[in-house]
């Protein structure tokens, strides 16, 4: 099967504007006979339900926390990019979609990403005009701060909260479409199979959460928007429900899966302190903005930091290594996540670590809130402030901008890190790969739409900072409303479907087949158990850098590893009753196949590309030595995966990348 | 070290509950209370027996689905804190700790510490929104100019996350709190003006057919709230609702 992007003919900038210009139409009284069922409630999610609702279609949406408004999209806390130049710094759409395509090093689809920046701003606008409290500034205006890979302020944020203020804005207007009865709104239930008829997606088989009841739905299209699987690694900035059970079982069913191997790790996480922990907490990349990144230059100073014999304020300015700043001078602490993590890896492994376990490096904001006394001591016509009132009025302005995140340190690591320097390091946190869509987020399988960050389509190799949120709300807000129903059109005439058919019959007792498995398998060891052991294979092998010895191993230790969970995994408890061991059961089996699938991804790419390293690809000598070696020639595809049983059997379809509006160079951030 | 935990366990939610003693050794001072109840949870698998059920997700204080009412106090003894983000460093070795469900009418035990806040999705429904639809054509965000003070201060009402600890403290068991954070969020900026009047209405006409108790300004609610969500919220609230009544 060959893939077909659907990409519109025409200049970059008009194809959006054409496609909607000539696209088919629901009339509004057929839009009331058109079920459409919405999987996860995230800002993806959320916003399509909302929209589709508002649209006058019937929309049936599925979480499987106890409201739509505990979605993990909640979590992120810096902003939202949006091409406003309200600054003035010369942004536009152009320049956002080239710092997204150059940020994702080249592995992106260029319409689908002009498209994103191009309905940024309407993001702004919609978002205010349903009371989303952004950050203004004393004139009353909308403020902006700047993130990681660009050179411009684009990103609009409210406090480190913009992820919750957003998510509640997406639940206000799904909230009014409940109220209206136009969305049924399914909490606590899990989506655990798609169900096709003649090809098309009409769909699917439900867990209830509470009462373990199995569910049938229908509806003429079926969207997911399940998020991501970083929690394939076990410990991940990911909520502990997060999943990739909804997007694996549509790719069991004829989806394919894209880039799986595109996997971000984090540059500022708060490090892992033990063997119990259970999952890793971010520190926003807006500390970025104020905060400098540092090892000791000297060993013997990162010997004594990791035995507690000193302090890290003790060790002197010019013994300090602040690596970024002198690796990357153009882009200094704001180079993409990617360069970031790598760097601060690089410095540990040679053995500049900061903790005990050697995997830390300085985050520190001593310089900023020097700065800001300094300069809040001029606006007060201070005059020859002491030490002690600048380190005051800096704290002020540090509280103001970071309070929350600054107190979440604290709580989590018991030091103030207003007084000595955060401790951070990368994390898994967010997977650019996903299921393969078409321009019109379609994946496919006909009538199966998948969005937000669950689909591949516009991050390519490297997500930038703020660029999720952007993306999540655009296709849930602006893109899919349009492009379904160019879809929705071919069934006006097509009627209610009956759930009473054997395509449902069979999807629901191959659901409840495997449930009965794990409730009698009576095995040795828990779910949880297979989960860490999963994850440790995933870091060590398929984590910031990889060659292809530890990828062939990972792929074979994986194998053995589902192997035995099928053979010894113990669920407690039975299956017609609320029983979270069960749901993380049938969770982390499908983790068990993806994880081969993305080690499968990440040996057949042999060039390093965004989050992708292969040790095998980097520059040897010259400016650029030791940085990630693109092979454009050979890998200027996107890798798109069709299940034919065992992972390791996938095959491989290629969409082939073309860049007429970007020049593919390589990416220096020096 | 070592505790002694005294946890409510509840099969469903008709079945008739019991606080059940267990023991847990070797905790770290670092672990998360979560973290903790994890090694329980682990403990009692290999046994045999069934894990005790309670709510989590994002464990980083956000999503407001964790719940638990320990020693006596919602999210337990730290302040400003939801109970994935409590550290065990606020204990000591040898203590007792009881770890009971949110307890209020409106918030019924579904499973062990699990309970049904559905109550608040209804007040929500009732009025929690502006009547906006999503169109790409509404007007340029910066054309309404909002005072910073007015928008910091919608900002501060907006961080409640719903998780219900001030129903939980509250003698009363009142929603006060979290409804005139709702209610405050949008009586502060232009765009909530519109609505305004009936918004107050319907919340409140909601949040008393749940059930939920009047207020009787003891603050316990403002204490116990993870993200210090002010009193002054429900004095906004009932001003609008004066206000509403009145037009």
């Amino acid at each position: 099967m060959a893939l077909n992007s659907r990409v519109p003919e025409g200049p970059i900038k008009d194809k959006w504007t054409d496609y909607k210009n000539h696209i088919n139409l629901v009339n509004p009284a057929n839009k009331r006979h058109i079920d459409i069922i919405v999987v996860g409630t995230g800002l993806a999610g959320g916003s399509a339900a909302a929209t589709l609702a508002e649209l006058g279609y019937n929309v049936k949406a599925f979480a499987y926390q106890d409201s739509p408004r505990r979605a993990h999209s909640i979590a992120a806390q810096g902003g939202i990019n949006a091409a406003k130049n309200y600054m003035g710094d010369g942004d536009s759409t152009y320049r956002l979609f080239y710092d997204t395509v150059k940020g994702g090093d080249y592995r992106s689809r260029e319409a689908n990403v002009y498209r994103l920046a191009e309905v940024s701003a309407n993001i702004i606008d919609q978002c205010v005009a349903q009371g989303v409290p952004f950050a203004r500034d004393y004139g009353g205006l909308l403020d902006n701060r700047s993130f990681g890979g660009v050179l411009v302020s684009r990103t609009f944020y409210a406090k480190g909260q913009t992820g919750q203020q957003l998510l509640l804005g997406a639940y206000s207007a799904m909230n009014r479409q409940i109220a209206r009865g136009k969305i049924e709104m399914f909490n606590r239930h899990e989506m655990l199979d798609v169900v096709k008829i003649d090809g098309k997606a009409r769909g699917i088989i439900a867990r209830n959460l509470i009462t373990g009841e199995i569910e049938r739905h229908s509806a003429h299209a079926v969207v997911i928007a399940t998020g991501g699987y970083g929690n394939v690694y076990f410990l991940s900035t990911n909520a502990m429900g997060s999943n990739a059970t909804a997007a694996w079982k549509i790719h069991k069913k004829g989806a394919f899966f894209a880039n799986p191997c595109f996997t971000q790790i984090h540059p500022t996480c708060i490090p892992r302190s033990g063997d119990y922990q259970s999952k890793l907490t971010l520190m926003s990349e807006s500390l970025r903005n104020d905060g400098r990144i540092w090892v000791p230059a000297k060993l013997e100073d990162a010997k004594a930091l990791q035995a507690r014999k000193i302090k890290p304020t003790e060790i002197a300015e010019e013994n300090r290594d602040y690596f970024l700043e002198r690796r990357y001078p153009a882009f200094g602490n704001l180079v993409p996540r990617d360069v970031a993590s790598r760097a601060a890896k690089e410095r540990c492994d040679a053995g500049f670590g900061v903790n005990a376990t050697g995997e830390a490096v300085f985050l520190d904001f001593a310089s900023a809130i020097e700065r800001y006394g300094k300069t809040q001591a001029k606006i007060q016509n201070l005059e020859n402030p002491s030490k002690e009132k600048v380190y005051q009025l800096g704290k002020a302005i540090v509280e103001e901008k970071y309070g929350n995140l600054f107190q979440m340190y604290e709580k989590i690591v018991d030091e103030n890190p207003y007084k000595t320097p955060m401790m951070i390091y990368p994390a898994t946190h967010y997977t650019m790969g996903g299921i393969w869509v078409d321009y019109n987020l379609m994946t496919t399988v006909d009538g199966l739409y998948c969005i937000g960050e669950a689909n591949f389509s516009d991050h390519g190799a490297n997500r930038l900072g703020a660029s999720a949120l952007m993306q999540g709300l655009a296709d849930g807000y602006f893109v899919l409303p349009y492009t379904i129903g160019d879809y929705l059109s071919n069934e006006i005439r097509t009627g209610k479907i009956p759930t009473n058919t054997p395509e449902f019959d069979e999807a629901e007792k191959e659901v409840n087949d495997r449930i009965n498995f794990f409730i009698n398998n009576n095995g040795t060891h828990s779910v949880d158990y297979y989960h860490k052991k999963l994850g440790k294979i995933m870091w060590d092998k398929c984590g910031m850098s990889r060659n292809e010895q530890g990828l062939k191993e990972a792929m074979t230790e994986i194998k053995a590893l589902r192997e035995d969970f099928w053979k010894n995994v113990k669920v407690p408890g039975s299956a017609g009753e609320m029983n979270p061991e069960l749901e993380k059961a049938g969770r982390v089996a499908d983790f068990l196949e993806l994880g081969e699938l993305f080690a499968k991804d990440a040996l057949d790419r042999n060039e390093s590309c965004g989050g992708h390293f292969r040790e095998e690809s980097a520059e040897i000598d010259g400016p650029q030595k030791g940085e990630a070696k693109r092979n454009d020639k050979d890998y200027a595809y996107v890798a798109a995966w069709e299940y034919k049983g065992e992972p390791s059997d996938a095959i491989l379809h290629k969409e082939q990348l073309e860049f007429k509006d970007i020049e593919l160079k390589q990416r220096s951030y020096k | 070290m070592n505790l002694t935990l005294k946890v409510w366990r509840q099969k469903d939610s008709n079945a008739k509950g019991q606080m059940v003693d267990y023991k847990v050794t070797e905790i770290s001072e670092h672990m998360s209370f979560l973290e903790m109840m994890d090694v329980l949870n682990e403990q009692l698998i290999n046994k045999g027996e069934e894990p005790v059920a309670f709510d989590h997700d994002c464990r980083e204080g956000i999503c407001g689905m964790c719940s638990m009412y320990i020693n006596g106090e919602a999210h337990g003894p730290d302040r400003g804190v939801t109970t994935c983000q409590l550290h065990m460093r606020m204990f000591k070795d040898g203590d007792t700790i009881t770890i009971e469900p949110f307890r209020a009418a409106a918030f019924p035990v579904i499973k062990d510490l699990v309970v049904d806040r559905m109550a608040f999705e209804r007040i929500q429904q009732a009025g929690g929104f502006i009547s906006v639809n999503t169109s790409g054509n509404t007007q340029d965000a910066n054309t309404i100019p909002i005072s910073k003070h007015a928008a910091d201060e919608a900002m501060d009402a907006a961080t409640c996350i719903g998780c219900g600890a001030c129903v939980a403290t509250c003698k009363n068991s009142s929603a006060m709190l979290f409804v005139g954070a709702k209610v405050s969020q949008y009586a502060l900026l232009p765009q909530g003006q519109v609505e305004a009047a009936d918004r107050v209405r319907n919340m409140v006409a909601q949040m008393d057919l749940e059930g939920f108790g009047n207020c009787t300004n003891t603050g316990a609610c403002e204490i116990e709230c993870p993200k210090g969500i002010s009193l002054d919220n429900i004095a906004r609230m009932n001003r609008e609702l004066m206000k509403a009544s009145l037009s």
